[in-house]
């Protein structure tokens, strides 16, 4: 790779803007797409394979080419500065999410208790509508507190985030779906939502808890 | 930090190492990293990422040094039915091809 296209990679990179990196595995020759100019077959395999988040091989006039997405980090937007976040922040950072923390209560949201995380003290759906969650983003509400996760979910349910989990009981997620409900969200947008949160596995503790949220939003993200 | 290993070749490569950097290109059968897996190898010694679960590691950071001297990428080809990946020993049984490349 030369040094200019090591350079502009992360230059794409560091902006959040998706590109692929195409090989010619015969000489080494790479261009990044979209920027580059590039014969249709594999302009057309690029784009899907960004979409995919996926490598893949493509033959063009006898060459290989390999093709290799670099997308912005996948992001998780955290609402409730609670125990469970603290440790479920960095957790979820190990695993390359880009995390953000939202909670307007300044002394849980604190950096203090959220060292390297971002944190977003507006109200969860007015940070929400900022943040526009995508098919890259899942979003795990923690406060236990309609005041603050429903406006969260309401906003969530709207998106295309991969994940929406929401800590409680099932009987407060019954009660949830019913104020959800009233809010205008049918029976298959409300299936949705991962709640009780997290994978069944007998998780007590805060990091327990923090772990089998992160466990089921990777069988999510890669379709289990 | 995550598992950017771009990021931490590209970061050696600034500091004024010589970088060589592996990616899986292609596999079949049990392979335990996927097509776009990187390991970033440096002259002097330092090591990021994978390209297998380790059979491997040590014959592509032979050829990543070379690589670093003459310039020229190498596609490489390792599987069980070829008798380079024999020498190395692909325990997992699985076949994969491996693009190295200077970086910078």
């Amino acid at each position: 790779m030369t040094p200019e296209h090591l350079a502009r990679l992360q230059r794409a990179r560091a902006a959040l803007t998706p590109v692929a990196l195409l090989t010619r595995l015969s000489d080494g020759t790479q261009f990044l797409f979209p920027e580059d100019a590039v014969p249709g077959a594999l302009a057309e395999a690029a784009q899907r394979l960004l979409f995919d988040d996926k490598a893949a091989n493509v033959t063009l006039d006898g060459e290989a080419w390999f093709l290799q997405p670099h997308n912005p980090p996948l992001r998780m937007i955290v609402v409730g500065a609670v125990h469970v976040a603290q440790t479920l922040a960095p957790m979820a950072a190990e695993l390359g999410f880009a995390v953000t923390v939202v909670d307007p209560r300044r002394a849980f949201a604190s950096e203090e208790r959220f060292a390297a995380v971002a944190l977003n003290h507006d109200w969860p759906d007015e940070a929400m509508e900022a943040l526009a969650p995508d098919t890259r983003t899942a979003v795990v509400t923690l406060t236990h507190d309609p005041k603050l996760d429903d406006p969260a979910l309401d906003v969530a349910l709207k998106s295309k985030a991969f994940y929406i989990g929401a800590l409680g009981s099932k009987r407060t997620h019954a009660k949830r779906i019913e104020r959800l409900k009233a809010l205008g969200h049918g029976e298959a947008a409300l299936a949705r939502i991962a709640a009780p949160v997290g994978l069944d596995i007998g998780a007590v503790t805060a990091p327990e808890i923090a772990l089998s949220i992160l466990g089921q939003v990777v069988a999510r993200r890669r379709g289990k | 930090m995550s598992e950017d290993i771009l990021g931490t070749a590209a970061a050696w490569a600034a500091e004024g190492e010589q970088v060589a950097l592996a990616t899986v290109v292609e596999t079949w059968g049990s392979s335990p990293r996927p097509a776009g897996s990187m390991l970033a190898v440096t002259a002097s010694g330092r090591m990021a990422g994978s390209v297998s679960g380790g059979c491997i590691e040590g014959a592509v950071a032979d050829v990543a040094r070379q690589t670093m001297q003459d310039g020229k990428p190498q596609l490489l080809d390792f599987g069980i039915s070829d008798e380079r990946a024999w020498e190395v020993g692909l325990a997992c049984g699985g076949k994969l091809k491996v693009f190295v490349e200077k970086l910078g």
